[in-house]
């Protein structure tokens, strides 16, 4: 719709490129095209300023439209600012300039001016889109040729087909995208396909020899199969679009950015988002604290020094010198739940924690369930912190009787076996959702905790109105800890992270 | 206005005359550059041509390079001009027999002659066509990075004894960035934004092929394909561009036309740097755990 809109404001009124100059020169329709695109970025959390909004708008004049790969990145260098922001953008775009009405199809394939399917599928196929002489023996053959000879063209059009064949859309359905996907896929098989092009590509003597071969094919065959996954995920989209309007499907789309994703409801693909973004936020974290710490480094005057320095002035102490003030790096313990409903947020913080390690002079680390273990020794023995997790899920002792999370039993292991360990350097970081199945709280522990060690935090993942409902008893511990916090994503938790080691 | 490209395409196609192969992002980025007459910030991982394109771009355009390379601790006297204070000490020294008064010699000291130029305020004050590459702009603190937007946006230097001084013309300005830090809003703001990622397989083959010519085709597809594959463990640091090619030109010299576990696992340290990286990669390719272990299986 808009993207019709766009262009067809841009025909009526000439090419401004070749004017020149101002935004005046800009039909008002484009502009507003163009401001509605800016609303739809804003509300799906992305910033963009005014002058952001004006720089698109001049971009969009130099660029045209008529390419729209062009036209897309134009308006990316213009309106996003962030990397990580860069997927949002590419969603709120596919949708509020999708291809739909009229001539869409024309819109989206004539440009290419790719060859047809060849042979008696693609003629068949070619005939008005008849679909029903074309069965899904017939399309699963065509789709193996082209991903053999990754026919982009034709695949992006056997996408369609396979859309129309298998989602079932039926219009007006209130149901979302990702079912009439996994509709579509299932129908489709890529696993099989998978095999069954490595078959094909034995049959004509092209076999990979020797695992390093077969495994880049391998590979190779992935890349191709992912294609056609998103080939198909955007015309699922497109026909979205079209049945219900740009404003609808954008808010249905509207995802929240990776260091907004609750750590409890994270899909799969949003977990592997989350972790390539810790690195980054550590690197920056620390890059802050370190920028912080130099500005308030300066300490009392030193003066001594400063009157031995005087000496080479003539006794006017022309060049005042300062105390360094000392660093201190707290010394960190981390004992975390890591039963089913909260691992994940477990696995992040401990990781988060083991990428800010140069910032603490120690860091120890328990999990548990209803057993207790130190894992530490995992995050010591490999630089590699995934390893060091994945040891820490398969290797770690932490079921005692049934697997069930229990914070007083293990909490009692705890303080038995290192209560004495804890000195006045260190802060206890107490990770968990606090459900105790109904076991005894046994909260004395915390209080011991806390009187020895210099703070006593408690993370929770949970939304704060869960807190204390049900089996919950967040706040029995938290009343004897420093600060009880509300961590659900990765955001709040940089935050927490800042603050320990600010205080 | 600047109409040093004619459109996007002719971006592509000049770029790759030097040797730059560029993709659609890449090229749109420097043509808006040059008409909208704003800076390109150009962020990525380490290696990915982020320098690259910055000098290939002055190549291209007939342009003479100024780098100014960011450290911590660059300060205004690094990066814009400073007064040149011995001669300025000496002018006064010489003076002392002719006896002029102070206002005099003052305007004189703070003149032309005892300015001393940094990159910044050359690439202001230059004739010829400048490409003026920030290079590493996130290792200044953020104080430093207020320093810089007075140029950036309107491209003139306030200097308070000689007043300000507007550029001729406008330069192409990249500013490169390793993402250590959040750079500011306000730097961002005045900044068109591009991404560098690792590259598509196809076009990493095409530049092992544009920059090591004598490699053989098999040959090339075969390291972008082992490239990739290593770029999706999970690893310290991934292979740059600049690694793979490096890597390429080891394997020509060499004299290997194909590669086997055996040739990665004596070359690997080319393109790894980490041990753990190293390790790890050579425990997937050169030997892997059981054989048919990953992927998909077979029929």
């Amino acid at each position: 719709m808009h993207w019709a809109k766009l262009r067809d404001s841009m025909d009526r009124f000439g090419r401004p490129l070749d004017e020149g100059g101002g935004v005046s020169t800009a039909a008002p329709e484009i502009l507003d095209v163009l401001q509605g695109f800016v609303h739809e970025l804003r509300a799906a959390g992305l910033p963009v300023s005014m002058t952001e909004n004006l720089d698109a708008m001049r971009a969009v004049e130099q660029v045209g439209v008529e390419d729209r790969t062009l036209f897309k990145s134009a308006l990316g260098a213009t309106l996003i600012k962030h990397h990580e922001h860069q997927r949002a953008f590419d969603t709120v775009f596919d949708v509020y300039f999708a291809l739909v009405g009229p001539g869409a199809d024309a819109d989206a394939f004539a440009d290419d001016g790719g060859p047809p399917i060849t042979g008696e599928l693609g003629e068949r196929a070619a005939g008005g889109g008849a679909m029903g002489d074309m069965d899904p023996a017939d399309l699963a053959r065509a789709l193996l040729d082209a991903l053999q000879s990754m026919d982009r063209d034709a695949l992006r059009r056997l996408a369609s087909m396979a859309v129309t064949m298998f989602a079932g859309m039926e219009p007006g359905r209130p149901v979302g995208g990702t079912y009439y996907l996994y509709r579509t896929l299932r129908q489709l098989d890529l696993d099989g396909m998978a095999a069954q092009l490595m078959s094909r590509a034995a049959e004509a003597g092209e076999a990979p020899e020797g695992e390093l071969a077969d495994r880049l094919a391998q590979e190779e065959m992935q890349a191709r199969l992912k294609e056609l996954r998103d080939l198909v995920e955007d015309e699922i989209r497109r026909r979205l679009v079209e049945d219900r309007g740009v404003e609808a499907m954008a808010r249905t789309l509207r995802k929240p950015l990776p260091e907004d994703v609750d750590f409890m409801h994270a899909t799969k693909e949003e977990m592997a988002a989350l972790q390539r973004a810790i690195y980054p936020l550590t690197r920056a974290l620390a890059a802050r604290l370190a920028q912080r710490r130099k500005r308030r480094n300066r300490g009392q005057l030193d003066f001594r020094k400063t009157v031995r320095q005087s000496l080479s002035y003539g006794g006017v102490p022309a060049d005042p010198v300062f105390r360094q003030q000392r660093i201190s790096r707290p010394e960190i313990m981390v004992v975390a739940d890591i039963s089913g409903s909260v691992a994940s947020f477990a696995r992040f913080t401990l990781q988060f924690v083991y990428a800010m390690a140069s910032q603490f002079s120690k860091v120890r680390s328990w999990v548990f369930i209803d057993g207790i273990d130190e894992v530490t020794a995992f995050f010591q023995e490999s630089d590699d912190i995934t390893e060091a997790i994945h040891r820490v899920n398969t290797e770690a002792q932490v079921v005692w009787v049934d697997g069930h999370s229990d914070y007083g039993h293990a909490f009692g292991a705890f303080r038995d076996r290192h209560l004495l360990e804890i000195t006045k350097k260190t802060s206890v970081i107490l990770l968990g959702d606090a459900r105790n199945n109904y076991h005894s709280p046994n909260n004395e522990v915390v209080k011991q905790i806390a009187a020895r060690a210099k703070h006593v935090y408690w993370l929770n993942p949970e939304p704060r109105g869960y807190w204390d409902t049900g089996d919950s008893i967040v706040s029995q511990y938290g009343m004897f800890c420093d600060g009880v916090f509300e961590c659900r994503n990765l955001r709040q938790l940089e935050q927490f992270v800042g603050a320990i080691i600010e205080a | 206005m600047g109409e040093r490209f004619e459109s996007v395409d002719d971006v592509i196609a000049k770029l790759r005359e030097v040797d730059y192969l560029a993709d659609a992002n890449i090229a749109g980025a420097v043509f808006l550059a040059d008409r909208l007459e704003k800076p390109v910030l150009v962020e990525g991982p380490a290696g990915v041509g982020k320098t690259e394109l910055a000098k290939a771009v002055a190549e291209v355009t007939g342009s003479r390079l100024i780098r100014l390379q960011c450290y911590e601790g660059l300060d205004e006297a690094k990066a814009l001009y400073e007064w040149n204070y011995k001669k300025q000490l000496l002018r006064i020294q010489a003076d002392r027999e002719h006896e002029s008064d102070w206002e005099t010699v003052e305007a004189d000291i703070f003149s032309e002659q005892f300015l001393l130029e940094r990159p910044l305020l050359e690439a202001i004050r230059a004739e010829e066509p400048i490409v003026l590459l920030i290079d590493e702009v996130d290792r200044v603190e953020i104080e430093t990075e207020a320093l810089l937007l007075e140029v950036l946006s309107d491209f003139q230097v306030s200097i308070p004894e000689l007043g300000t001084i507007v550029g001729k013309r406008r330069p192409i300005v990249v500013l490169t960035s390793n993402n250590t830090r959040e750079l500011s809003e306000a730097l961002k703001r005045r900044c068109l934004f591009l991404h560098i990622d690792y590259p598509e397989i196809e076009r990493e083959e095409e530049i092992v092929r544009t920059r090591v010519p004598e490699i053989d085709a098999a040959l090339a597809t075969q390291i972008a394909g082992v490239v990739r594959s290593i770029r999706a463990m999970d690893l310290k640091k991934a292979p740059s561009i600049s690694e793979t090619i490096d890597w390429a030109r080891t394997l020509l010299f060499l004299g290997r036309s194909e590669l086997d576990p055996e040739t990665i696992g004596e070359t690997l340290n080319v393109l790894l740097k980490y041990q753990s990286d190293l390790v790890k990669a050579r425990k997937e390719l050169v030997d892997p755990p059981s054989p048919g272990a990953i992927g998909i299986k077979r029929p």
